[in-house]
């Protein structure tokens, strides 16, 4: 089995703003790969250079072998692309849209016309295939983009935030897509959601300040970190006197305690003891982005 | 797989082309207008005595147009759509990405052309030679101004800018410069500044060939070297500082 694999890898821009610090890890190149991370975070730093379209500054990276750098026109052969800020072409339809990527691709016109077709009614865009993008929703024209690299032969697509403006319906169907792409190529995608991280990845990576803070599937992530039980109580809760771990109270009084597995057992029997309400569970992935990236965390998900 | 060439370069006509000018017919109407606006004054101004500078005129600023006009759109379609991104990171080929945007602006143009075409038949009636003579000029044209487009493309990172530095360019290289009348009508010491425009030179070229001007065989070459050294350098400029993927 392939394997995303990245050393060391470093960007800096105009030589001096860093965007990515010795960022190392690797993951299997098949499934699911979220990449989450605050704004600002080298998301799509790291995405667009993966993805050869940067120069990386130092380190290596490669995809099943095939390094970013020196054999990029190897990889452009695998790969496909939706970035973050792309905007559908307003003068085009869906299948337009879809149909002239294919055709840069290097597909027949036939093949193009066919694919385009397929991958817009696998989406759920046949009904819009035909409308001009302008008069789309933008949930739909985010569709429509993410339709022209599922459409490609890439085993390896790169999907920068694309569900950023999606309702949550629309949202939770789109996972669904992705599932059903995911099962023959390699999706790697970046988001802002950490619910969609955690519903969809085979394996999450999470980027703090230009550094990978962690990577692997959500299990061995969890497995790795210093509190992974969280006890949440109601407001007006009293906790015991004594807790190990960290302690969270929230706006309306309610707290969270993330703890060990031992302190976790011990302070539900305490509380049980006591009569008090509380709830006991393995760390979310909310919970580990916070531990790792910070408390302010939490305020920028909800944005 | 086999990748198509053909399909690449009709990508880019369809998009940059073909599907505007189907779905915005208004975009059509403009790019044929602009030509003929210059051409229609001119004539009047001058009693028909200069139509034929005029309709040779229009089909210089229309070549330059698609040049120029080629910097916008390579723009617009980076910056805004972020489409070239897509296709750095696919198999499409920059050289083959840039041609077929260049063609587009052709085809783009070619409602005009024809007109203008048919119009230098009526009005200049030049032999086949001339009018070989002519395309050949119209062609360099053409590419001087892709070049020029695809170096002014390379520094631009905003797209407002990027389309009023193209409406500059046309202005400043088909309007002013004695492209719609001969260089003759220009007062003698503004004469020389009008050789810094490669069209001064495209339109001498055009006009000598259909009888228009009247040059030395001596100095119609030099016309051609110019034209043709300008291009060069332009183009060698333009490929030093192209990038396809970013720094």
């Amino acid at each position: 089995m392939g394997e995303l694999v990245c050393e060391s890898l470093g960007k800096l821009y105009g030589g001096k703003t860093k965007a990515l610090d010795s960022v190392s890890f690797s993951v299997p190149s098949s499934g699911i790969f979220a990449l989450i991370g605050r704004n600002g975070a080298g998301k799509t730093t790291l995405v667009r250079i993966l993805a050869t379209e940067l120069e990386l500054t130092s380190g290596r990276a490669s995809i099943d072998g095939i390094d970013v750098m020196r054999q990029e026109k190897v990889l452009r052969e695998r790969i496909a692309i939706v970035p973050q800020e792309a905007r559908t072409v307003s003068w085009m339809t869906p299948v337009q849209t879809v149909l002239a990527y294919l055709l840069w691709r290097g597909f027949g016109y036939s093949e193009a016309r066919k694919r385009a077709s397929e991958t817009l009614s696998k989406l759920g865009l046949e009904k819009n295939a035909h409308t001009m993008n302008h008069d789309l929703s933008g949930g739909t024209k985010r569709k429509v983009l993410a339709a022209t690299a599922l459409a490609s032969e890439a085993e390896i697509v790169f999907l920068d935030e694309p569900t950023t403006g999606l309702d949550p319906i629309s949202r939770k169907e789109f996972w669904e897509i992705l599932r059903v792409f995911a099962k023959d190529r390699f999706i790697f995608l970046t988001t802002h959601y950490l619910e969609e991280a955690e519903e969809v990845a085979d394996n999450i990576g999470i980027l703090g300040q230009g550094k990978l803070v962690a990577a692997g599937s959500l299990q061995s992530i969890r497995d790795r970190m210093k509190y992974p039980y969280s006890i949440k109580l109601p407001s007006g809760a009293t906790l015991p006197s004594k807790v190990t771990g960290e302690v969270i109270v929230g706006k309306r009084g309610e707290t969270q305690v993330l703890t060990n597995e031992d302190e976790a057992f011990a302070i539900s029997r305490r509380l049980s003891e006591g009569g008090q309400r509380f709830s006991i569970s393995p760390v979310t992935l909310d919970d580990i982005f916070f531990q790792l990236v910070g408390e302010t965390a939490r305020d920028d998900e909800g944005d | 797989m086999k990748r198509s060439i053909s399909s690449q370069l009709a990508a880019a006509i369809l998009v940059n082309a073909v599907y505007e000018m189907r779905n915005y017919p208004i975009v059509l109407i403009t790019t044929v207008l602009s030509p003929l606006s210059f051409l229609i004054v001119i004539a009047f101004v001058s009693r028909g005595s200069l139509l034929g500078q005029a309709v040779e005129g229009g089909l210089i600023m229309s070549m330059f147009q698609a040049g120029t006009a080629l910097q916008g759109d390579l723009s617009h379609l980076k910056n805004d759509f972020k489409l070239q991104d897509m296709l750095v990171s696919s198999p499409a080929s920059p050289t083959i990405y840039t041609m077929g945007i260049a063609l587009s602006e052709v085809i783009y143009v070619s409602p005009a052309l024809l007109i203008l075409a048919a119009l230098t038949q009526i009005y200049v009636h030049p032999s086949a030679f001339e009018g070989f003579e002519i395309l050949l000029a119209l062609l360099l044209m053409f590419l001087t101004s892709i070049a020029m487009g695809f170096m002014f493309a390379t520094f631009s990172k905003d797209i407002v800018q990027s389309f009023a530095f193209s409406r500059l360019l046309t202005l400043l290289f088909t309007t002013i410069t004695p492209v719609y009348y001969p260089i003759t009508l220009i007062p003698l010491p503004y004469r020389y500044l009008a050789y810094l425009s490669p069209t001064t030179y495209a339109a001498e070229i055009v006009q000598n060939a259909s009888g228009l001007l009247s040059m030395t065989g001596g100095r119609a070459l030099i016309d051609w070297a110019v034209l043709a050294g300008f291009t060069v350098v332009v183009l060698v400029v333009s490929a030093r500082n192209a990038r396809w993927r970013e720094r």
